[in-house]
This record gives C-alpha cells, sequence and structure tokens, in this order.
C-alpha cells in the first residue's frame, strides 16, 4: 500500500469545505431551533435559513422564492419530473437524453411504467445532443423536457441555452440535471430558459444529503409529500438547516472561484489527458472542448476498469469506472453505450475526476504509476500486447 | 470489499501467460460482464504438471484464475474435473455476493481445458 493519497474522485464527491463546516456548526450547538416556531429561537434560525435561501438563489441567478431546499439531486429530480406528471393528471411525452444519470433515467422508466411515453434522445460519439433533436420529438403531448447539464461520467456539457429555448418557443416545461455543473461554471436560470434545475451540496465542497431544486416562479406541480407545508408545501418536513446553511457557503465560495479556478482545473485535466494518451491503446472519452473542466474519462484497451481501479488503490489513487463489474450489475454504464462504446471500450473505461486540492504533483503523480498498472494487467489479458 | 487473500492473488498472480507446447487449452468467457479467462495445461500420466493462465477482467476474475493454478497444480484430471467455482470461491476466504459470477470463468476454463485435453487425446468427453 501506498502512504499518499490521491483524490481524484470528485464527480462521485468532495470533502466538504473548511468555511461550510464552520458555517454550519452553530446550528448543531446554539442556533438548534425550528425555523417555523415563533420563539426567537426559532426566528434567528429562519434569519439564517433564508439567507441560505438568497445566497443560493444568486448563485445561479434566480430570485429566493424560486429555490426549494431538498435531500439533494436524487431528489430534486423526483420532485420536478414526478411533480409534473402529477400536476398534467394524464398520459402524456416525456423527452429526456439516453445519458442522464440514474435519478432521471430511473424515474423516466417509472413514469412510463404509469402510462407515460418517454422519448430517450440518443447523443453523438462525444455524448453531445444536438438540439434540433429535440424540437424534432416535441409532440402536442409533450409536457417536460430534461436533458442534464453535464455528464456526470463522460463530463460533455450539453447546450443549455439552446434546447431552452426551444422548450420556451413550445411553451413546454424545461428541467435540467446541473448537478455535476453547479459550482464548476457559471449557471444562470434566466440565460437556460429553465424551469426547473437540480443541484447538490456534495459536488461543490458542501454537505451531503442536502440539495436544492429551482422552480421558476409561476410555475405549477404537484408536491409528492404532504406534512407541515415547509417549502411552500412542495418539500415538506423540518428544515435541514445546517445543511442548507452549510451547502449555500460552499457555493457562494464555489462560484465566485469559478473565474479563477476554472481554468487552472483545465490545465490539470488536459495534463492528465494528455499524459494518459501517451499510452498506448487509450482513448478520450466524452467530448475534447466541450467538457467539465475536472472530467478525465479514458478506455484502456485490453484490460478492465474494476482491475484497473484496485491497482490504482493500491497506490493510493481514488478514481471510478464505468465496467460492469465494477458498477455491481453485468452490463456496463448506459452512457458509455450511448456513445457507441463496444463493450471492451465501455469495461476498460476509468473516470478521474479534479477537483479542489488537486494540483499538478498529484496529476504527476497518476502518470508516473499508472504506466505499470496497465503494463501489468495487459501482461496477464489474453488479449494484452505486452511490448 | 475484498479480502487479504483476494487481494494478495490479484497483485501478485501466479502462473501467469501462457504455455507454448501446452497439452490443453481451456477458453471460457462471461457474455455477461465480458471477462475471459484461457488455460494452459502441461499434463503428463494423467497429472496437470504445469499450467499458466491470462485473464481479461475484474479483481475477482483475477484472483480466482491465479487461486485456480494453484489448486490444480499436480492433481489427476480427474480430481481437478471435480473441483468445482464455489470450491475457488472458499479457497479464496469467499467474495462478496455480486462477485461470485466473475469467479465463476475459472473452473469453467478448466472443465474446457480438461474436455480440450480428452479431445485431443481421443477419450472423448466425459459426462
Ligand atoms: C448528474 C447527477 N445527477 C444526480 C445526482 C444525484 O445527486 P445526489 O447524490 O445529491 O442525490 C448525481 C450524483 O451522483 C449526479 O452526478
Ligand atoms: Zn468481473
Amino acid at each position: 500500500m501506498s502512504n499518499r493519497e490521491v483524490y481524484m474522485d470528485h464527480g462521485a464527491t468532495t470533502p466538504v469545505r473548511e468555511e461550510a463546516v464552520e458555517a454550519m456548526l452553530p446550528f448543531f450547538k446554539e442556533l438548534y431551533g425550528n425555523p417555523s416556531s415563533v420563539h426567537s429561537q426559532g426566528r434567528k434560525v429562519r434569519k439564517a435559513f433564508e439567507n441560505a435561501r438568497e445566497k443560493t438563489a444568486a448563485a445561479i441567478g434566480a430570485n429566493p422564492e424560486e429555490i426549494f431546499f431538498t435531500s439533494g439531486g436524487t431528489e430534486s429530480n423526483n420532485i420536478a419530473l414526478r411533480g409534473a406528471a402529477k400536476r398534467l393528471n394524464k398520459p402524456g411525452h416525456i423527452i429526456t437524453s439516453s445519458i442522464e444519470h440514474h435519478a432521471v433515467f430511473d424515474v423516466c422508466r417509472d413514469l412510463e411504467k404509469e402510462g407515460h411515453r418517454v422519448t430517450y434522445l440518443p447523443v453523438d460519439n462525444m455524448g453531445l445532443l444536438d438540439p434540433s433533436r429535440v424540437e424534432d420529438a416535441i409532440t402536442a403531448e409533450t409536457f417536460i423536457i430534461s436533458i442534464m447539464a453535464a455528464n456526470n461520467e463522460i463530463g460533455t456539457v450539453q447546450p443549455i441555452e439552446e434546447i431552452g429555448k426551444i422548450a420556451a418557443g413550445h411553451k413546454i416545461l424545461f428541467h435540467t440535471d446541473a448537478v455535476q455543473v453547479v459550482g464548476q461554471l457559471p449557471v444562470d436560470v434566466k440565460k437556460m430558459q429553465v424551469d426547473f434545475l437540480s443541484l447538490s451540496g456534495h459536488k461543490f465542497n458542501g454537505p451531503k444529503g442536502v440539495g436544492a431544486l429551482y422552480k421558476r416562479k409561476g410555475v405549477k406541480i404537484d408536491p409528492l409529500y404532504h406534512g407541515g407545508g415547509q417549502e411552500k408545501k412542495l418539500r415538506p418536513g423540518t428544515e435541514n438547516v445546517p445543511g442548507v446553511v452549510g451547502l449555500s457557503r460552499a457555493l457562494e465560495l464555489s462560484v465566485e472561484e469559478i473565474p479563477g479556478k476554472k481554468a487552472a482545473l483545465e490545465a490539470l485535466r488536459d495534463r492528465l489527458i494528455d499524459g494518459l494518451l501517451k499510452i498506448d491503446d487509450v482513448v478520450l472519452n466524452g467530448h475534447p472542448e466541450k467538457r467539465l473542466p475536472g472530467n478525465v474519462n479514458v478506455s484502456f484497451s485490453f484490460i478492465e476498469g474494476e482491475s484497473i481501479l484496485l491497482s490504482l488503490d493500491m497506490h493510493g489513487i481514488a478514481a471510478s469506472s464505468g465496467s460492469a463489474c465494477s458498477s455491481g450489475s453485468l452490463d456496463p454504464s448506459h452512457v458509455l453505450s450511448a456513445i457507441g462504446l463496444d463493450h471492451q471500450t465501455a469495461h476498460g473505461s476509468i473516470r478521474f475526476t479534479l477537483g479542489r486540492g488537486n494540483n499538478e504533483s498529484d496529476v504527476d503523480y497518476v502518470l508516473e504509476k499508472i504506466p505499470s498498472v496497465v503494463e501489468n494487467l495487459r501482461r496477464i489479458s489474453p488479449m494484452g500486447k505486452t511490448k | 470489499m475484498y479480502n487479504e487473500k483476494v487481494v494478495d492473488h490479484f497483485n501478485n498472480p501466479r502462473n501467469v501467460g501462457e504455455l507454448a507446447d501446452a497439452d490443453a487449452i481451456g477458453e471460457t468467457g462471461s457474455f455477461k460482464c465480458g471477462d475471459t479467462m484461457t488455460l494452459y495445461l502441461k499434463v503428463r500420466n494423467g497429472i496437470i504438471e504445469d499450467v499458466r493462465f491470462q485473464t481479461y477482467g475484474c479483481g475477482a476474475a483475477i484472483a480466482s484464475s491465479s487461486m485456480l493454478t494453484e489448486m490444480v497444480k499436480g492433481k489427476t484430471l480427474d480430481q481437478a474435473l471435480a473441483i468445482t467455482n464455489q470450491d475457488v470461491a472458499d479457497e479464496l476466504g469467499g467474495l462478496p455476493p455480486l462477485k461470485l459470477h466473475c469467479s465463476n470463468l475459472a473452473a469453467d476454463a478448466l472443465h474446457n481445458a480438461i474436455e480440450n485435453y480428452r479431445a485431443r487425446q481421443g477419450i472423448g468427453k466425459t459426462g
């Protein structure tokens, strides 16, 4: 085992930054009131909570009353899609992409069971969706379009503004799962012309289990839960005050830092990509330019992703893979299949996601260790070509 | 997620490679997850004298392959034929339930190799 640890799995989750921890602490201690209470303990907490809502709104160009706090990206996606379907109250048509996160994809699958028709739009071999396909797929029954802002596996960033224009032109609800984008790239809900946007705290160095749904003012959906009426009845339940405060602080800072960190992260990303592509029989998955700043996804021929992850772990390197064997299911990820990768290429994919705290020396450490990892596994493989 | 023995076999796989003068070759692949294995046997007087493997697959697949080669060396063909998928997993001290199917390829490749050997020797298939 190595004693150096290099974490390159920020797409899975990120460590909570110190400022967010600091911001949260008082709400575990002296500021413990229920924000719905009338007494001054409750009122103080309500004030902080609403302040967090303002910060969150400001970070994405929204108004505070358009922000609804949830337990994370999964719940935000469910509330938007299922809530719109519930409001419609009859079978309708949904347009989405074939590379959505399971928190959209599986919701759509489930809505199909309830009688809705879903179009899963194909993407090109770099993961990019052609907006004209959205336009072409629209029918009189289409009530919502849901397209992710950027893909969590291959990092491809979609032309959300163009799709937003199309949706708005047809007066169809438009949702974007921006979980991988918020805090990484500038987001403006007005420019994107979205009706709903999902974000999640733990992807931008905030806490886990807390997120938000932006719902444009005037857009009506039915709530999935009923209870004490919090979050304007859209997401009742006593508020996760520390979580929301931590999320808003982390979000405020990550958005502030975008101008400086984006180029730096991209430089690290490209350094890693260039180094990896120097190894024989390695291909880049995803788009060369329209790509999340920290996302690297490559496939190594002749070897399998989970075995690469295990070997990397021996060197203290944390990454992830879209291979069947690492997912616990028998199929490689639907995303890698959707961009046309054959079984073996999908099976040999590794995702490194860089984030806050990674530096050039981390990238160089990975580039130093990985050739022998690949070499060793190729030596074992019947398809391996040791040179 | 994997125990120490599995990790050891994964990190230091035994008997990796090909046997140029193999008496039998067994191949197997899991169509489902895509793992594949090729096993080479050198047989003398009905005893497995030498063995090599090549595996494309996850940690469980590689560790199981390596484990199997240790289990068969010196065994008679009949003894080797009696080795089951479960035996390999047990010898490794167990595998996570989701990874059991990945380990099946080792005993499968062995059985295919023995069939291949018997076919080459004109003994015909068993069973
Ligand atoms: C694109 C995308 N959507 C949704 C989610 C789910 O978010 P959460 O873990 O906050 O429920 C994730 C996180 O894995 C994601 O990457
Ligand atoms: Zn496997």
